[in-house]
């Protein structure tokens, strides 16, 4: 009867996909169309073939982890994947040349730069937060996943929506958001995902077997629910047709850029905070062999999180249309906003207090502890940058962009290579690692990477306020921006090789991680025999 | 504009009288007395059932 309906939707979907085929009305849209028909239909046939078959039962005495597998490919994949296009950007603001008039409106920076945001953000990030909270919550609540194959409904509608931000953004359907580019069609698709995921991560909780919630739950469940919030008021549009990919915001002028940034932030503050958050409180525990420092701490640290990020947004507005109150609200409580931040980083590292001969002969726990430290370090820099006086010098300038990806590479990325180093083995059922010294290498390239990366933004980001604001004795501007450009080429030229760097060390790290799902016996000692180097 | 004042002044006093008593509260519950034991319990949970789940007999403990 399921299957039924299953079919008779299906069927109309492929149907409505052909016509729209048929009516698109700009390209990205007819692109859509293909995938939507290809896949609704791929998945038609799927069903038809399984109808009438015994479906074999689930068993409910085993945690329902190929998802969370299938989640860790996902991740390694959009990894290299986004890091390689942020390469490409990079030597393509070193090198303009780059910008190959064949690939003109395609390939060119414009276009692909929301391609490397979403990618590393969304997918990369986005699916090892869905894995990871499947794999925790899991964990956590003594409880298979709730809602059968919805897991997978969730795992695969999201890699859908990947498929189709994408290709929009390469064919220049974008709503012109910041971190929510994609149109109407495929925000009501994430809508849908997301309410999936929402439902199979409640469900779990509520049947769970351990009478407290963990922490780590608090952070996630947090993240979900005020993603949702975030993605569907932010983007409240309407379509200009059915069968085109064009909307017309519900908000104007200010208001719509103060909800532009209430979103923009609190995708930094939940998406890339409180959801990595719950994964530092559940990994770095199991790697130390310990439990988190203090209990009492964490529930403080989650409360503060979320009642001061969510207003922490006006500070991407300064000097704008905005009212200067808000302005200096949002400055105010991205200041307080310290605090909580701390605390978390305080709370993550001392877990390892007792224990810090790990860092010596873990390199997975470095790996972790480094992604806290790079948290610390940007929570500081942060609410530094949220202050008018030093805003007015910094916004705009690649100042930002340094303290973004110090941000997004030292505390997302290293935390996330942190799990997958803890999930492959544990989920492939293998001993250990295939090779804890590439581990090693992983690390040094990722953080010498990353030093390069933010030393050189914060050169050339001080370097061009200045050069903005310079004014000779008449109080005429000294230089045009040409001049600032001409003078950053160095700078940039040392951030393509962070990234080269950083993007070598996750080849390196994918690699690992092949060689131990395929069980090749490596060449070094466990790590628990291992003889610490004196 | 009356909605905009109303909604104005709510959010100035009473619900960031509300909001920060409820913080106020959640800090005053954390350090209850006997907190400590049940959160040392709590913190354990990553190191049960990291295998297979719960039995379905068994009770929450």
């Amino acid at each position: 009867m399921s299957n039924t309906l299953k079919l008779i939707a299906l069927g109309l979907i492929t149907l409505v996909a052909m016509m729209g085929i048929n009516f698109a009305r700009d390209l990205a849209y007819m692109v859509h169309a293909i995938i939507i028909m290809l896949v609704a239909g791929g998945m038609f046939i799927y069903t038809l073939r399984k109808t009438g078959e015994p479906v074999p039962a689930t068993p409910s005495n085993e945690y329902f982890d190929s998802v969370v597998r299938a989640g860790v490919i996902a991740t390694s994949f959009w990894g290299v994947v986004g890091f390689l296009v942020g390469v490409v950007i990079a030597l393509q603001l070193a090198f303009p040349a780059l910008n190959f008039e064949v690939l003109q409106g395609y390939g060119n920076f414009g276009r692909l730069r929301p391609l490397h945001t979403s990618a590393v953000i969304f997918a990369f990030g986005g699916n090892a937060l869905i894995c990871t909270s499947f794999y925790v919550v899991q964990r956590t609540s003594a409880a298979r996943l709730w809602g059968g194959n919805l897991a997978w409904f969730v795992f695969w509608g999201y890699q859908l929506f990947i498929v189709l931000a994408a290709t929009g953004y390469l064919l220049g359907a974008t709503q012109s958001k910041e971190y929510a580019e994609p149109e109407w069609m495929v925000d009501l698709w994430l809508t849908i995902v997301w309410v999936a995921y929402l439902a199979v991560f409640l469900g779990t909780i509520i049947k769970r077997k351990e009478p407290h919630i963990y922490v780590a739950n608090w952070f996630y469940l947090s993240f979900i629910i005020t993603v949702a919030m975030l993605h569907v008021v932010n983007n409240l549009a309407i379509p200009v047709s059915f069968w085109g990919s064009r909307s017309v915001s519900a908000f104007t002028g200010v208001q719509d850029a103060m909800t532009q940034w209430w979103y923009g932030h609190n995708a930094v503050g939940f998406f890339l905070t409180a959801g990595f958050l719950g994964m530092m409180y559940y990994f770095v525990p199991k790697q130390a062999g310990r439990p988190v420092y203090s209990y009492k701490l964490s529930i403080i640290h989650f409360w503060a999180l979320i009642f001061i990020y969510i207003w922490a947004g006006p500070h991407h507005l300064h000097y704008t249309a905005l009212p200067d109150w808000a302005s200096t609200l949002g400055m105010v409580f991205s200041i307080v906003l310290w605090m909580p931040s701390w605390g978390g980083m305080i709370n993550g590292l001392m877990t390892l207090s007792g224990a810090w001969d790990k860092l010596r002969t873990d390199p997975v726990i470095r790996m972790m502890v480094i992604s806290i430290g790079f948290y610390g370090m940007s929570t500081f820099e942060g609410p530094m940058m949220s202050i008018r006086a030093v805003n007015s010098l910094s916004h705009y300038t690649d100042w930002t962009i340094g303290h973004v990806h110090s941000g997004a590479l030292g505390w997302n990325g290293m935390i996330t290579f942190g799990c997958l180093y803890f999930l492959v083995p544990a989920l492939w059922k293998r001993d250990r690692l295939y090779s804890l010294s590439m581990v090693s290498w992983h690390f040094w390239l990722a953080t010498i990477g990353i030093v390069l990366y933010a030393a050189s933004m914060w050169v050339t980001g001080i370097l061009e306020g200045l050069m903005w604001r310079e004014v000779d004795a008449n109080g005429f501007l000294v230089n045009s921006f040409a001049d600032t450009v001409a003078a950053k080429f160095p700078m940039y030229v040392v951030r393509a090789l962070g990234g080269v760097m950083y993007l070598t060390g996750a080849l390196i790290m994918v690699y690992n991680l092949w060689m131990t799902v395929r069980g090749v016996p490596a060449k070094e000692q466990n790590l628990a025999t291992a003889v610490p180097a004196e | 504009m009356e909605k905009y004042s109303f909604l104005r002044e709510f959010a100035d006093s009473w619900m960031l009288l509300a909001l920060f008593a409820f913080f106020i509260g959640v800090i005053a519950w954390v350090f209850r007395p006997g907190s400590s034991t049940t959160y040392a319990d709590t913190a354990d949970i990553p190191f049960r059932h990291a295998e297979k789940p719960a039995n379905p007999e068994e009770t929450r403990t």
